[in-house]
């Protein structure tokens, strides 16, 4: 009975009998040379592929301890679903070897839990989560294991056009990109995370609602970036960063040319650009050559030239609140000539670069009431007055002496 | 059950189904399956066999052509799609056709089989081929995969299916399958990737935030064209075979450009190939519309097409460049850059394509070239 050896199996039942069968008889029915070997893979790549294919939702897949080879991204569509491994330095999903996919690991479905596991060197993004709702990334490592190089993948840990989503205690290192980085998402929670030796440490971008706090940030080019960029659905804001540990972000800028994180100069701590509602408070920020806190519109970013852009995005970082901030010292190099040859011209050829520096941008038709950068840290500044050719650098802070209301917590009604 | 037993049973049904196809002269019969239970050999829907004869369709199985293909590594593809009894395909502008429960798309890759230089049978690199199943020879040709999507009750259903032999099998996982293709006579190494179920929905899935599996060649604009030794459009055919419900009148038939057709503009057959190669993830609505660059035919202000367009997440997809599409300058445009390259982390498609497709290539610097204005 050819048609129905397994007629009251399922398909993975019937896979693995296939599995097997296939794998034994390898080459039957050959073409000549121009048959490749179709035998399926097999090992711990196979099975976790076949996991991700077959899972109910709500089911738990479940990454033993080893250091597993993978030479595809993994894709996982179905909700509900929980991947589950042994540890960040048990479980390890390696994809050194990977030929084909642009992701390790692509999550397309919502409801999702990842936890305990480590994902490394994957020629692209590490983890991406594209269009879900309800995401917890918790204890996950991710990391290129040659350091700093312009050759490894964009991000680690990278949800975009998420709403709900939690990353916690979680490990990502040498991005070429951002080592976190949450894009085009609502509601989103990064907290007690360490990023270090990436582009960006962590990054959150054209968001809505983010906080971002107990988490430490060092050794990257930046530390911790909040960002609006063109051409999006969604500008950002509300973003909160707070009680975090932003230091030593000196790396020199291993982005490729051309993406927007390859103009953040090396030694910053937390760069605003052209975002919104932005309350930092509480961090401790140091070490940082260009400056510890950068605040800037998108004109002094190198990203884009286009001022036409203005027209239907808004450029100038606006009602920006720091407040309790503890500042390291820094500003002692910064890393591009035009700021080193300011930093000489106001502060002298021994002086630094104060704690804040702001490129002093704003939007003319605006009234500045309720969008102005207001700065109660004990902290020095300095406005370069970006519009004008810095013809009127000022480092005077009584004009940010104000304060915004704080900004709500954001909630996450997620289970655990 | 032991392994050995696995082997010898696999190579008893082998003969069996040997001698099953050389005594079965007529067209397979579809059968249907339900999702709890598809099967292991795609011989078993009975769509189509592949035969000392070539490939014979199964009765109701009708081979369809659309205007301007998918590159997946210069594959040759032989398209079907299959209907159930009494039902019909209904015609959409726009959109992708509806299909009634019960029909069945197909798409099989393949092969022409030469030789290189010392006589070592590989696969060749071909441009096209007769549209006829019967010359899909063994002798001739290779079969790699052939795709299903199943219009079942909640929606479609994406199978891939393996060739090895004379039948193919349910692959869930995909495949990788290292292949030596000859390409302008040069031996290339290929590592084909046949798509796991879930990789289809990379492409299929065209409204992201849904997942749902959506058709993508059986549009109006893509099957306005005739099948291969054919005169008149596949949409005529098939409203006059009963097989397609609501065609308007031919005037209104929209029609997407052949990519290789002299008389057509190279910004008509840029946009045509950049549709179906990139539409389905770069629109609105698709996974890739997180990157603000929209290559689907309906966009066409000039800044969501990427021109003038700084990237989002490109990375080191950027190759360097700082718009998705400069005017006159194909070697500036990030477009152009990730369609040339074989990197695996930032190459355009994502998803089927490892090698360059150097006439695509070619048409989208054309355009890119002959674009007016400048970036500023």
């Amino acid at each position: 009975m050819i048609e129905s050896r397994h007629p009251d199996r399922r398909v993975p039942a019937m896979l693995g009998a296939l599995l097997l069968a296939i794998g034994g008889c390898g080459g039957d029915g050959d073409t000549g040379g121009a048959s490749a070997d179709t035998a399926p893979a097999t090992g711990y790549e196979e099975q976790l592929r076949l996991a991700l294919e077959t899972v109910e939702p709500g089911g738990v897949i479940t990454v033993p301890p080893g250091t597993h080879a993978f030479t595809r991204s993994l894709v996982l569509n179905v909700d509900g679903v929980t991947i589950r491994g042994a540890g960040m330095g048990e479980s390890v999903l390696s994809f050194k070897g990977q030929v084909a996919g642009a992701e390790g690991l692509l999550v397309n479905a919502g409801d999702f839990t990842i936890e305990d596991l480590a994902i490394e060197d994957t020629v692209g993004d590490a983890l991406k989560i594209n269009g879900a709702t309800n995401v917890v990334v918790r204890r996950v490592r991710t990391e290129w294991t040659n350091g700093p190089d312009t050759e490894n993948g964009a991000y680690g840990i990278y949800p975009v056009q998420t709403e709900n989503t939690l990353i916690e205690g979680s490990v990502a290192i040498g991005a070429s990109d951002a080592g976190i980085y949450v894009g085009q998402s609502r509601n989103v929670i990064v907290r007690n995370n360490r990023a270090e030796h990436n582009v960006a440490g962590i990054e959150i971008e054209n968001t809505v609602g983010a906080d971002v706090f107990d988490n430490v940030a060092r050794h990257n080019t930046g530390g911790i970036l909040v960002f609006n960029m063109p051409d999006l659905p969604q500008a950002g804001h509300s973003t909160r960063l707070f009680r975090n540990d932003v230091s030593d972000n000196n790396t020199p800028n291993f982005g490729a040319p051309g993406s927007a994180v390859a103009s953040v100069p090396a030694g910053s701590g937390v760069i605003i650009n052209s975002n919104d509602r932005v309350e930092i408070f509480d961090n401790q920020i140091g070490g940082h050559k260009t400056a510890n806190v950068l605040i800037s519109s998108l004109f002094s970013a190198e990203y884009t030239s286009d001022r036409e852009t203005a027209s239907s995005f808004d450029p100038y970082p606006e009602t920006i609140y720091l407040h309790g901030n503890t500042y390291g010292p820094g500003g002692e190099a910064p890393d591009r000539p035009a700021l080193n040859e300011l930093r000489v011209a106001v502060f002298g050829p021994d002086g630094r670069f104060p704690d804040i520096v702001w490129d002093g941008v704003v939007d003319p038709a605006k009234a500045p009431a309720g969008l102005e950068i207001c700065i109660e840290d004990d902290a020095t500044f300095l406005n370069i007055d970006a519009a004008n050719g810095s013809a009127n650098p000022s480092t005077d802070l009584a004009r940010h002496r104000c304060q915004h209301p704080p900004l709500p917590a954001v909630s996450l009604a997620l289970a655990g | 059950m032991g392994r050995p037993r696995q082997i010898c049973a696999r190579r008893v049904l082998a003969l069996l189904t040997l001698a099953l196809a050389a005594a079965c002269q007529g067209p397979p019969e579809v059968r249907w399956h339900e999702p709890d239970a598809y099967p292991e050999r795609l011989s078993d829907w009975g769509l189509l066999a592949h035969r000392q004869a070539g490939v014979v369709l199964g009765r109701g199985v009708v081979p369809y052509e659309i205007a301007t293909p998918l590159f997946s590594d210069h594959a040759l593809k032989l398209r079907t799609v299959y209907l159930p009894a009494e039902g019909r395909m209904t015609y959409r502008a726009q959109d992708a056709f509806e299909l009634p429960v019960g029909s069945i798309v197909t798409k099989t890759f393949f092969y022409p089989i030469g030789a290189d230089a010392g006589g070592k049978a590989m696969a060749v690199a071909a441009a096209g081929w007769s549209g006829d199943p019967a010359d899909l020879t063994p002798s001739a040709y290779r079969l790699v995969e052939t795709r299903l999507l199943v219009r079942q009750a909640d929606g479609w259903h994406a199978l891939p299916y393996v060739w090895d032999g004379d039948d193919a099998y349910l692959r869930l996982t995909g495949a990788l399958l290292p292949m030596t293709l000859a390409i302008g006579g040069q031996p290339t190494a290929l590592p084909y990737v046949v798509p796991a179920r879930s990789e289809c929905a990379g492409c299929h899935a065209t409204d992201h935030a849904s997942g749902r599996l959506s058709l993508i060649g059986l549009k109006a604009r893509h099957v306005n064209r005739p099948y291969p030794g054919h005169a008149d459009s596949q949409l005529a055919t098939w409203a006059q075979r009963g097989l397609l419900a609501g065609l308007p009148d031919a005037a209104a038939w929209p029609a997407a450009a052949d990519w290789q057709n002299p008389e057509a503009t190279a910004a008509e057959r840029a946009r045509a190939y950049l549709d179906v190669n990139c539409g389905h993830c770069h629109s609105p609505t698709g996974p890739a519309a997180t990157s603000g660059m929209h290559l689907d035919i309906h966009t066409t202000a000039s800044r969501p097409l990427g021109i003038c367009k700084p990237p989002i997440a490109a990375g080191r997809g950027s190759g360097g460049h700082r718009y998705g599409i400069v005017p006159g300058q194909p070697d500036a445009s990030i477009l152009v850059y990730r369609m040339e390259t074989r990197d695996p982390a930032t190459r355009m498609p994502e998803t089927g394509r490892s090698v360059v497709h150097q006439a695509g290539v070619e048409l989208v610097r054309d355009w890119i070239a002959q674009l007016p204005g400048e970036c500023v």
